[in-house]
């Protein structure tokens, strides 16, 4: 009998997991990057709490948006080496439902994970504790937006080389909204001021790729795969 | 008539930038037949059978299977395939059985024991809670034909399968191929030596 759409879904998702706890390694890479980069910033500035303050979300947001490009490379291009991307393609199950079991799997071990350890660096750039809810959820929904818009730029860079730097040229221009967006709710926050303006917006982006980002994804593959 | 059961492949071309790599490519595979497809190097070989999975499209002619051209219904067709390229397509850091559970778990439902069965009739058995890592280049082909036996697919194409098997894993590949070719199912083998598999084999040559 031939698994439904979401029996695909569990079965990519349990292997992609499971590739990420048998490699910890790259699991732990980008946030040991996200961790240093963001430590660097209130080495380098001066030491006055209003001056870190005022920079903080903006280094915050930049240095998550970074630390996900480094993972987003090997999103379909490990597959594509081992010949197994092939295989998923010709699966029968249509690359749509693949390609959101993919993308879904990777936010778990890179955008989920930067939220667990996002508290210390806040800390370190002194956001108070008030700010935190908001920049948990827009740090959620801003990862996961772009591992939705990283899939594409994967998808479209998977038969090349060296394609990191041309994925990173493809992605940042299209991740400015929401570093934006981002950066001024978790601003606000930290002003005390109303930040559900900025969150709708990044749910609304957030909503947007997640619907249509697949579908160029897996057009992206198809093409690259000729 | 066969065509209408079988695989139907009709004056495919293919170029490749400026080359001509298939010139024209037809024939048929009935249900039940063996196809051996051999040629020099670089004859287009591996092409040919990217076009049959319809992975590639060709620039002109058309691919049928069952009387429906394969891009009409690309997922019903996809289920009928089973394909094995030159990479076993294996993830290294799985498993033997856990690479399979999750290939073959795709195309179908299928028990731990059908794979532990797979496994055992191309002869890594042994090897199934082993990772990939780990495992020979021909045991690695072993553990992709049981990925191709497992998933129970009327049309096998396979590219050099024989590549890095010893003469037991040969021989257990051509019976694997004849049972299969017995059973109703069809086969396309890209081999640089004759096969012996108990069953009649019709070849093609690419120039």
């Amino acid at each position: 009998m031939r698994p439904g759409a979401g029996t695909t879904l569990l079965l990519v998702l349990r292997r992609e997991l499971l590739l990420g706890f048998r490699r910890p390694d790259q699991v732990v890479q980008p946030l040991v990057f996200f961790l240093i980069v963001t430590t660097l910033f209130p080495l380098g500035l001066s030491v006055q709490l209003s001056l870190l303050r005022e920079m903080a979300p903006g280094v915050l947001w930049v240095a998550a948006l970074l630390s996900s490009l480094l993972s987003l490379e090997g999103l379909f291009k490990s597959d594509a080496d081992d010949g197994t991307l092939e295989q998923l393609v010709l699966s029968g199950q249509g690359l749509y439902v693949i390609v959101v079991a993919k993308t879904l799997a990777h936010w778990l071990v890179s955008g989920a994970a930067l939220l667990l350890v996002s508290p210390l660096v806040a800390t370190a750039l002194a956001i108070p504790w008030a700010a935190f809810p908001v920049m948990f959820l827009s740090l959620g929904l801003g990862t996961l937006t772009l591992s939705w818009l990283g899939a594409i730029g994967a998808g479209l860079t998977v038969s090349l080389k060296r394609g990191n730097v041309l994925l990173s040229l493809i992605v940042l221009p299209l991740a400015m909204p929401l570093l934006i967006f981002g950066a001024g709710a978790t601003d606000r926050a930290i002003a005390g001021t109303n930040a559900l303006g900025a969150l709708y917006l990044l749910g609304a982006l957030c909503v947007l790729t997640c619907t249509l980002a697949p579908f160029a994804a897996a057009a992206a593959l198809k093409v690259t795969m000729e | 008539m066969s065509s209408a059961a079988g695989l139907s492949v009709e004056s495919v071309h293919v170029w490749r930038g400026d080359r001509h790599v298939l010139k024209g490519v037809s024939f048929e595979l009935g249900v039940g037949e063996l196809l051996q497809v051999s040629g020099p190097n670089g004859s287009g070989k591996t092409t040919l059978l990217r076009v049959l999975t319809g992975l590639l499209r060709p620039e002109r002619g058309r691919v049928v299977w069952q009387g429906r051209e394969i891009g009409a219904a690309p997922l019903d067709y996809q289920h009928a395939l089973a394909y094995a390229s030159h990479e076993p397509a294996l993830k290294s850091d799985l498993t033997a059985l856990e690479n399979l559970r999750f290939l073959v778990g795709l195309k179908r439902r299928v028990s731990l024991d059908e794979l532990h069965g797979a496994l055992q009739r191309t002869g890594v058995g042994h090897c199934a809670d082993l990772p990939a890592r780990v495992l020979s280049a021909g045991q690695r082909r072993r553990v992709a034909m049981a990925r191709v036996l497992a998933v129970q697919a009327p049309l096998w194409l396979l590219d050099e399968p024989y590549t890095n098997l010893d003469t037991a894993g040969s021989e257990v590949l051509s019976g694997l191929l004849g049972a299969h070719a017995a059973a109703g199912g069809s086969a396309l083998v890209v081999a640089h030596h004759d096969l012996d598999v108990g069953h009649p084999v019709r070849r093609l040559g690419l120039m």
